[in-house]
Order: structure tokens, then sequence, then C-alpha cells
């Protein structure tokens, strides 16, 4: 079989500094995406254990092999959780979960904790959609922008780039950045149309690293004007797969004269993470399982 | 008087040789990486199989996306233009023109004298042009002939919630997972480019009689899907993909006179 490049790595963590039953509160949050799912496990309020894989064909099958996946090596199961949230697109699908919380409030309140509460704006490029939310000190949503209609601007777009120019996905970044001069962007905004002009830049001579730079910069513009719309705010950060791809990151920062937050934690999570988040409020507040 | 039109699409280059405004020669071929030299190759093999030489020609219209590039027209006027005066040229009580080609989908309203009174374009988005059915027919693995004749023999209404032609191969991929019946899903593709073009369409307004053209026209399942979405039978050309290459040849006949 040929090789997949858009195949971006799947991996699991947990922290093995910690004993998880020494916590008081145990919480997940369960982020099941077009694209990846994440299930992220939070003791007290701290990440503990976190798993990121590909969604398969079935929302409640991809949720609990995330979930699986998190839990391994822990010891913890499904019984030792105060209270689960499920998100993302397929959120009310997550067979497990005691609630279900719309991923635009979970990846500001994961953006909120991962960057900190200075961050105002939150870029999530997820698989297949694009938003752009403004959130307060709390990390709670103010206003929110989004593109779920159309794959310019999205993981998935970056996908069939990496499949059509042979590029592993994790190195579109870097290798965008081997050019002598910065080419203008793809004109096409539709991936289909913007496959055929880079089929056609290919054959007028252009290195792969020189279309992999003009498509970088194009989804760059791209979710520079959703950005525009909804008025950005300092600080702004960037969650979602495309987080990890310099390529656009660093153009977007250009167009938009401001350098992103960065993060310890993967940007994929941030959905996952305010998830978990979510579920420790509630039982704060008397809600979830008892132990 | 002996004119000739040459359309040069997305995906294929197209040519009317007119006499008298009859037509006396076509041909077709795929635009390739050098449209300017098929363009070329394909006006000699035309010009041939009617019988003339260039030196006959009172004047050569090009019309389509690659038009400029084409060193032998003496006029060249835009998809819009051709596309009515073609249209209205195949049957007079034409009032709406649906074109869809390769990467394009066009609606056109005009007068009962041929005048372009208003029209709506869609060049930015694959999602209402052929290139949404190929890649559909792709994710299917069908031919894309056999994916409108495989969607009439379904009754099936499969929503796709898929705009996009990257989502949507998807989405059809998933619902082959689920076992769905290859002939409702394609009856799904075709509801849903019928329903881009047709809102599309009624932006402009809809009066009868509508005319489809366009290589998107010789799809059996789309033209059935456009007929339920906008409630009317359509009229579709005879060699529809040839009406815009038909138009600019009449162009040129007029500008000649």
């Amino acid at each position: 079989m040929a090789k997949e490049f858009w195949r971006w790595k799947e991996y699991n963590w947990h922290d093995e500094n910690r004993d998880w039953r020494e916590g008081k509160i145990v919480t997940s949050g369960v982020d099941v995406g077009s694209v990846s799912s994440q299930a992220v496990i939070m003791v007290d309020g701290e990440l503990y254990a976190f798993s990121n894989m590909r969604t398969g064909s079935n929302s409640p099958d991809s949720a609990h092999n995330a979930m699986n996946w998190a839990l391994e090596d822990t010891g913890m199961t499904l019984d030792d959780f105060n209270f689960v949230v499920g998100t993302g697109y397929g959120r009310v699908n997550v067979p497990f979960a005691d609630k279900a919380i719309t991923e635009i409030a979970c990846h500001a309140r994961g953006g909120n904790y991962m960057y900190g509460p200075t961050v105002r704006t939150i870029l999530d490029m997820g698989g297949q959609d694009c938003k752009a939310i403004l959130c307060d000190e709390r990390g709670k949503v103010t206003n929110f922008l989004m593109n779920d209609k159309c794959a310019a601007g999205t993981g998935r777009g970056m996908e069939v780039f990496a499949d059509l120019l042979g590029v592993s996905i994790e190195d579109v970044g870097d290798l965008s950045f081997d050019v002598e001069e910065e080419p203008p962007p793809v004109s096409s905004t539709c991936v289909v149309f913007a496959k055929s002009e880079a089929a056609s830049l290919l054959r007028e001579g252009w290195s792969q690293s020189k279309v992999l730079a003009a498509y970088c910069s194009a989804m760059a513009h791209r979710v520079f004007t959703l950005l525009e719309r909804v008025g950005v705010q300092k600080d702004f950060a960037i969650t979602g797969g495309i987080g990890k791809n310099s390529g656009v990151v660093k153009r977007l920062e250009q167009e938009l004269g401001l350098t992103a937050l960065t993060a310890k934690h993967d940007t994929q999570i941030a959905g996952a993470l305010g998830a978990a988040l979510f579920g420790k409020a509630l039982v704060e507040k008397g809600k979830g399982r008892k132990k | 008087m002996i004119t000739a039109g040459v359309d040069v699409g997305a995906k294929t280059v197209k040519i009317v040789v007119l006499r008298d405004r009859e037509v006396v020669a076509t041909a077709k071929d795929l635009s390739g990486f050098d449209q300017a030299k098929v363009a070329s190759e394909l006006l000699a093999q035309a010009l041939e199989k009617a019988n003339v030489t260039q030196g006959d020609l009172a004047g050569i219209c090009s019309t389509g996306a690659g038009r400029k590039i084409v060193s032998e027209a003496t006029h060249s006027v835009t998809e819009v233009s051709a596309g009515a005066k073609g249209s209205l040229f195949i049957n007079p009580d034409v009032r709406t023109v649906i074109d869809v080609g390769a990467e394009e989908g066009r609606a056109i309203r005009c007068t009962e004298k041929g005048k372009v009174e208003d029209f709506a374009v869609n060049e930015k988005c694959a999602a209402g042009s052929g290139a949404f059915t190929e890649s559909m027919a792709r994710a299917l693995e069908v031919d894309v002939a056999e994916l409108g004749k495989l969607s009439l023999g379904s009754d099936a209404s499969v929503p796709m919630n898929a705009q996009c032609a990257v989502f949507a191969e998807s989405e059809v991929v998933s619902l082959l997972h689920a076992e769905t019946p290859k002939q409702d899903i394609s009856k799904a593709i075709h509801d849903a480019i019928a329903s881009r073009i047709t809102s599309m369409a009624r932006r402009i307004g809809l009066n009868k009689e509508v005319l489809v053209i366009g290589g998107v026209a010789l799809n059996v399942g789309f033209i059935r899907s456009l007929n339920e979405a906008i409630e009317m039978d359509v009229i579709v050309a005879d060699d529809p993909e040839f009406v815009n290459a038909l138009g600019a040849a009449l162009i040129a006949a007029e500008r000649a006179n």
C-alpha cells in the first residue's frame, strides 16, 4: 500500500510521577472530532493523562478507543471518574459521558488552562472546521465565528496537500521555509481547485517546498480573514492540529502582526482538556457520580 | 460566411465551425498542460473536417476560462455572452440558462431578444461544478459516466451534510462503511450538487424555459435531481458541452458583418 503522507502521529501519555489515587476529583473530557479524537484525564484540575488518535467511522467506538488508550497503564477504569464530559462533533455519541458541551466552550476553557488567563483570542484549527473564539480571563466565550462549510483553512485541507506532494504532514511546516523567496499564495480558495493549481505549479518547475510555502500562506490568509471579522484581541493562541504546523502559524503571525502564545501541551488536546475542566467544576457544584 | 468558436474550458477545449449559421464541424479534446497548443491543433482538425482553411474564415471568437491564450482568435467573449447566444440559437424560448462545467457553474437570465439581464457565477468552490461529481465518483469507485445512471435506480433521500467536495468525499466513504447502497449514495451526491446550482440560479430568478448546458448536463442523475430541486422540467441541450463554442462562433459571424 502506498505511504499515506497525511497520517500524523497518534500517541498516549500519562504522568508517571503522580498517583491518581491520591486525588480527590478525577474527571475526563473526550473530544470526538471529525478527524481526530482525544481523551484527557485530569486529577484535581491537573493534567494527568491523555490520548490523541484518528477518529474512526463510528463515534461511540472512537470515544471508547480514545478513552481506553488514555487509561492504558494507569490502573484507572471508567468507574473511577467523578465526571465525564463529551465534546466535539461527535459529543452526543460518547456513550459513557455524563454531559455534552460544545467544542467552542471547551476550547475556550482548555485554551485558558493551556495558555493562561491572558488569552483573549483562540483560533481553533480543527480537522474539518476552523473557529475564531473570543474569551474572557476565565475562559468564558464572549464571541466566535466559525467556518465549517469549506475545507480551505482546515486540517483536512492540509492533509490533502501533504498527500498530493508526498510530504509527511509533520514536515510540511519546516519544508515550507526551505525557499529562497516567499512565493505568492495559491490563488484558488477551494482545496479541489488548489490541488489542480499546485499540480500545474509543480509542472512549471516549482519545488515541493515552494508549493508548500504558497499553500501555507494561502491557508494563513484564509484564517486571517476569519480572525479579522471576529476582531482579534491580545493575547492570541492557536489550538487544534494546525497549531503544530509552523508553516501556517508563522505566516499567520506575520500577517496579524502578533505572536501566538506557545503551550507545553499538545494543541490538539485543548477541547478535551476544557471538557475535563468543566467536569471538575460540575463536581464541585455537587454534580456527578459518588465514588 | 464561415466562422469558428473556440471554447477553452478548465478541462476540455471545444470547437464549432459554422457556415451560414449551420454547424459544419465540431471538435473536442482535453485541455492538457499546454492549452494554446491543444487549441491550435484542434482548430486545424476542425477546419480540416469542415474542408476549409483558416483563410476562409470571416472570424474566430474564443471563450472560456482560457480564452485569452487563443492566438488565432479575432474576438473574445465571456462564457456568459457565448452561453446566452448559443442557448437562444438552439431554443428561442429559453429565458434561463444553467451552465455547469468542469470547474464552474453559471446561471444566466436573458430576454426574448437574447440580451443578458442578469447572471450568477460560482468559480470559487468545487461543490457546484463537475469537479464535485468527479471526486465523488472516485470515492464511490465508479466511472463518472456510470454515476448518473446509478442514481436513477434510487428513490431514497439520504441527506449529505457536507457541502464542500473534500468533506463530502469523507462522507461518501462513511456512507459506504455504513453499507448504504451505492445507488442511494449516488442520488445523495446529485441532490447535493443540484441544490447548490439551484440556490445559485434562484438568486437571479428561474424563468421558463430553462436550458441546461455544459458537460455536466450529460449526467442524467444530475438532471433528474435538478428537475426535482427547481420543481420544473429543464431542457437539456443536444451536445451541451458545445453550446458556448457555438455561441462564440455566432458572435464571430455577427461581428464580421
